[in-house]
């Protein structure tokens, strides 16, 4: 069996680029049509990244900003999954990355001006590299909501920003992980630019009793599925054989 | 009823956001000291083989304003066509590069060397081109976009040669503009758009 082209993308379980409700998408979107065409070696290769790459609190982000050995403030959280591919196949050794507001909603940026305040042990930044099963874990502390300017009283739902690489450029994907059980996430006109209900949920991390340690931190669970490549023994022939 | 099918919908995507340097280019968000350095800084390192140049530009919304706030990853062949990871890939070339549009003017720099032609299936050559990923507050799934040269023969690449309006395949080709030096600007909407791809 060979790797053949990526599967091409299922636009319609992706969110439109075009939402009215997201005031900035509407000039920042396309109006004309994508060019579709199969995938090239350019999108089938893509960087890789070793652990070598990695410090030891890399993905701790309760610590990897602390300035004296005190911990971030806010709710301890175990965010943990995997990463697969829509063949099922887990990717191993891929980059993810992850960047959140601190617990009073307010994000370490130079262009973050909202009233809470900023946490001095915490950055908001993190990265990883999966394992051999496609596996990741960070500790971090619970972001918290916050106002920002689009409609005239517009929250965002708790959430942590994703970046993955996949083994592919034609892989790459940022999303955003929610949690269980927020009421702000269906008032949200972001997590509402995906209009499949059950594609929405697919970033509402559960709840993961079994990962959570006592007396220290709650886990959610978030898994995550890149692209596959089709695999049929009929790839890399000639034209017509 | 039928049996169910045994793959996986790919994860949606959500916009990046506009502190999306927090995690993908920490300094520029003022983030210092969790990382040595930020990820993808150059594509190239001391050494690589071929044409050094300088690609600049803006990414302008349809209004004609020019993002603050965008990310933009590119990834490349070297110099002879070959991705990093292949059999023979210049060790110089990392291939990948991330960058933000200037937080003041909106205008980005890739320094790079130039790529040469890659082989697709069934015998294509496809011309030199950079890959690009753009990402910022408002785009909800990443765009993908190609540079080409201006200086380069075009002519049969499969992917510019799919383009049915002509004058839009313009919009993917790097103008050059003195030694090593070439402009690509980029139109996320209105006169030019872009071609962005779906591939
Ligand atoms: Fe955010």
């Amino acid at each position: 069996m060979a790797d053949g082209p990526l599967m091409p993308r299922r636009r319609d379980m992706h969110p439109v680029p075009f939402d009215p409700d997201y005031k900035t998408s509407i000039s920042r979107s396309p109006r004309w049509p994508l060019l579709s065409m199969e995938s090239t070696p350019s999108e089938e290769t893509g960087p890789r990244f070793g652990a070598s790459l990695l410090g030891p609190l890399d993905n701790n982000l309760i610590m990897n900003y602390s300035a004296d050995g005190s911990p971030a403030i806010g709710e301890r959280i175990l965010m943990h999954g995997r990463v697969l591919d829509e063949m099922g196949r887990p990717v191993p050794e891929t980059l993810i990355e992850i960047w959140q507001a601190n617990a009073g909603g307010r994000y370490r940026h130079v262009k973050d001006g909202y009233l809470a305040p900023l946490d001095p042990n915490f950055g908001g930044c993190g990265r990883t590299i999966t394992d051999a099963e496609g596996r990741y874990q960070f500790l971090t502390i619970r972001p918290g909501a916050y106002p920002w300017p689009n409609r005239a009283n517009d929250w965002r739902p708790m959430h942590i920003h994703i970046s993955v690489f996949g083994h592919a450029f034609g892989q790459r994907l940022i999303t955003q992980m929610y949690f269980e059980g927020d009421p702000l996430i269906a008032r949200c006109p972001i997590a509402a630019t995906i209009k499949d209900r059950g594609q929405l949920e697919r970033l509402v991390a559960p709840l993961d009793m079994s990962h959570a340690r006592p007396l220290d931190f709650l886990a959610y669970k978030f898994d995550i599925v890149l692209r596959g490549r089709r695999q049929t023994m009929f790839e890399n022939k000639p034209e017509g054989m | 009823m039928v049996q169910p099918l045994d793959t996986l919908i790919e994860t949606p995507s959500q916009t990046a956001g506009p502190y999306v340097h927090i995690g993908c280019i920490p300094s520029f968000a003022g983030v210092e000291g969790v990382y040595p350095q930020d990820l993808g800084t150059s594509p190239i390192a001391e050494g690589a083989q071929g044409q050094i140049i300088t690609i600049t530009g803006s990414i302008y919304d349809g209004t004609g304003w020019a993002l603050r706030d965008a990310m933009i990853e590119a990834w490349q062949a070297d110099a002879a066509g070959r991705f990093p990871g292949q059999d023979g890939a210049d060790p110089a070339v990392s291939g990948f590069c991330r960058f933000a549009a200037d937080k003041d003017s909106g205008l980005f720099t890739l320094r790079t060397v130039k790529p040469g032609a890659t082989p697709a299936r069934g015998g294509a050559v496809q011309a030199p081109h950079i890959s690009l990923w753009i990402v910022a507050r408002g785009i909800n799934i990443g765009l993908q976009t190609r540079i080409y040269f201006g200086d380069e023969d075009n002519s049969n690449d499969p992917l510019l040669s799919r383009i049915e309006q002509r004058p839009r395949a313009e919009t993917l080709i790097a103008k050059p503009d003195g030694e090593g030096q070439y402009r690509f600007d980029i139109r996320l909407q209105g006169d030019g758009e872009t071609v962005f791809l779906d591939l």
